[in-house]
């Protein structure tokens, strides 16, 4: 019965799940709006998430260590990612198509190598909770914030350094002016070229980051398809946050709570149709993109790719 | 000794590397699957041997690979008119699934009609389901300025959500409750609803109906007035709104045909395949990522309806293929995902060879015009 969730016990285990599974869309999508600040749309995450959720995988069931596990993941991200950059920066590839090209090959490289190297599903451990000092013993927070690993920790600090990056450093301002205005900053000598290709081979490194944080910190498992179109989430709520890591923040916890919330109605047994809260947030994110985001202005050369002497 | 002017032009790299740029790039995805076979410790000459008799190597091979084709042809001919029509709609897994349920309540409720109507009533509701899932993100872009490929990933989403509710719920086959399996798929449809079969393998009539709208769709961009209008808005909208054309509503048009032909295309699935709606939870269990490969089928054809035909087929032949390669060495199918991924790719990727071409022919055509006006000033 619906009583059965507004409990003390479960609701600390929804808002505590909540913390834990924003974390993938957290990394993939500050890394996202690093690349469309710049002006790329990176279609691919999805792709490169899987990939990072493999190589992340098998590195740590052969090696035992998930750190290991995590660099290999931002390697293969990160590698990814410049592919990414080459084919929208220096081939001007149309972005929302060569996005989708990088997602069917992760999807399919990912599943080819697991059939090939893993064949079943196997677990490791990965990260295992680091309770953090005192903090962790005031009740109900404590258990809430303060009893998980360190991606999980590591994505809620990228928050404040990102909007760092982006509003108080040359650094950020340059990502911007690419993406506001590319013919104006290239006239001022910033390289257009060379920002983009930054931002996305960091946001490729940051989608390896999310895809690993799923099979080595969270669920601990690789299968087919392990993120089930996280990825594509994580593009929206690019828009969704309007472009600032906060709103970003906001939209993943919105997600995240709702899957956390789903997760607890089924393993409780509660007679109402998960299904529809899972719809829910994505229809907000619709209902979001036509009335908040109209008033954000997206970057103006947004999927437009640069090249000098053309309007 | 000089060619003649006809075939030295026909020779220039611009005119014969443009039609030829998707099978280069098919080319290239094929040359790094086989360095990924290599890698895999396996023959590529022997993986690919095994793909092609796969597909092709029997009446039923062939049979099946035409049946993995047809849904790639519905979405392909949707998809060229909405890239024609400048909206990028990559909502045809929500669409396969929206049109696919529409056409099972249908089939399902109506079990005391004749087949042909129960296949026409399907049909057509199935249509209008991918139509209205298409409308709403087209008319979100166009009137209100909202991005369709995050639209169209959202409606997605409901779509999977909408079904995983309805077939494990009051869809659900009734056997399944009273068997307590509760797995999520519905009853089996009225045979009478069945798709006739064309010859006695699996190919059944939905590839006479896809094959009629992709030459419909050939129509009604090339040789309409409304087509004219579609292909004027997503060359150039600004131009198009000068000369009068009420862009917003052949944007919403785009959307809503390219939706509808893909709902019709999960609505022949249901009917002429499977004859049942089920789930694994996700869109991939139903559509087997038709929604996007599509979109390669359709890129591969140079979002050209009729092109799109034979590159819905080779893209049949590279699913079915892929299955038996499976079986046959051990490679595991997911390869061909992976390189319909790289197709899609190098085909967008090598558009800027085709651009820069096009761009230096047009300088030499403006110089070659400046010298003959340059000799023959008295004429001006």
């Amino acid at each position: 019965m619906i009583s059965d969730l507004i409990t003390p016990t479960v609701l600390i285990g929804i808002a505590s799940s909540g913390i834990r599974l924003a974390t993938p869309y957290l990394y993939a999508a500050i890394g996202e709006t690093f690349s469309q600040l710049s002006g790329v749309l990176n279609l691919g995450v999805d792709g490169i998430m899987l990939m990072g959720a493999y190589a992340g995988f098998y590195t740590t069931f052969r090696t035992g260590n998930p750190w290991l596990g995590l660099l290999t993941a931002i390697v293969v991200g990160g590698l990814m990612g410049l592919s990414m950059a080459f084919i929208s920066i220096t081939l001007q590839a149309v972005q929302g198509i060569s996005g989708i090209g990088v997602y069917l090959f992760g999807l399919g490289m990912s599943d080819l190598l697991f059939k090939k190297t893993l064949g079943t599903v196997e677990t490791v451990s990965g990260f295992s909770p680091i309770h953090i000092p005192f903090l962790s013993e005031i009740p109900v927070l404590g258990t809430i914030f303060f009893q998980h690993n360190i991606l999980v920790y590591g994505a809620y600090i990228l928050v404040p350094i990102a909007t760092y990056i982006l509003n108080k450093t040359t650094w950020g301002l340059k990502i911007k002016a690419v993406g506001q205005n590319p013919a104006a900053a290239d006239s001022l000598g910033v390289s257009v070229a060379g920002v983009r290709y930054i931002t996305v081979t960091l946001g490729g490194i940051l989608s390896g980051v999310a895809g690993a944080s799923l099979s080595i910190a969270l669920l601990n498992v690789f299968q087919q398809n392990l993120t089930t179109g996280m990825g594509f989430i994580a593009v929206a709520l690019v828009y969704f946050g309007g472009w600032r890591p906060s709103g970003v923040l906001l939209g993943s916890l919105l997600f995240s709570v709702v899957n956390a919330l789903q997760v607890w109605v089924q393993v409780l047994g509660i007679p109402i149709p998960a299904d529809f809260a899972i719809m829910m947030p994505y229809a907000l994110t619709i209902l979001a993109l036509v009335f908040a985001v109209r008033k954000v202005e997206q970057p103006s050369s947004l999927t437009k790719p640069f090249e000098r002497g053309q309007a | 000794m000089r060619l003649p002017e006809r075939l030295r032009t026909t020779l220039r790299p611009s005119n014969w590397l443009g039609p030829l740029t998707p099978f280069l790039a098919a080319l290239a995805a094929f040359v790094i699957g086989a360095i990924m076979l290599l890698l895999l410790g396996a023959n590529p000459i022997e993986a690919y041997g095994a793909m092609i008799k796969g597909a092709f190597g029997s009446p039923n091979a062939l049979a099946d690979t035409v049946v993995k084709a047809i849904p790639l042809l519905f979405v392909g001919a949707g998809i060229c008119i909405a890239f024609r029509g400048g909206v990028i709609n990559i909502g045809g897994e929500g669409q396969l699934v929206l049109g696919a349920l529409a056409a099972t309540m249908a089939a399902l409720n109506l079990r005391e009609l004749p087949g042909w109507a129960i296949i026409l009533i399907s049909l057509i509701l199935g249509t209008l389901a991918g139509a209205v899932w298409g409308f709403i993100p087209g008319a979100l872009k166009a009137y209100l300025g909202v991005n369709e490929i995050l639209t169209t990933i959202m409606m997605n989403q409901i779509a999977v959500q909408g079904m995983n509710y309805l077939l494990r719920g009051p869809l659900i086959d009734p056997e399944q409750i009273e068997h307590g399996s509760f797995i999520p798929q519905t009853a089996r449809f009225p045979t009478s609803a069945d798709l006739p079969r064309l010859v006695p393998t699996r190919l059944h009539a939905g590839a006479i109906i896809a094959v009629l709208i992709a030459i419909v769709v050939w129509v009604l961009l090339w040789r309409t007035t409304l087509g004219y209008r579609i292909r004027a808005v997503g060359l150039n909208p600004h131009a198009s709104r000068r000369a009068g054309i009420r862009v917003e509503r052949y944007a919403v048009l785009a959307f809503l045909l390219s939706g509808a032909l893909t709902g019709l295309g999960g609505a022949t699935q249901v009917l002429g395949v499977h004859h049942r709606m089920f789930t694994d939870g996700s869109a991939t269990g139903f559509t087997g990522s038709a929604g996007f490969n599509g979109i390669v089928a359709a890129l591969f054809g140079q979002l050209h309806p009729i092109g799109t035909i034979p590159a819905s087929v080779l893209f049949g032949a590279m699913l079915v293929g892929a299955n038996k390669m499976q079986r046959a060495i051990q490679v595991p199918s997911a390869l061909i995902t992976a390189l319909n991924g790289l197709v899609v790719v190098f085909v967008v990727g090598s558009e800027i060879w085709r651009r820069n071409l096009a761009r230096k022919r047009e300088v030499e055509q403006m110089a070659k015009a400046a010298q003959t006006t340059a000799q023959e000033p008295g004429k001006q």
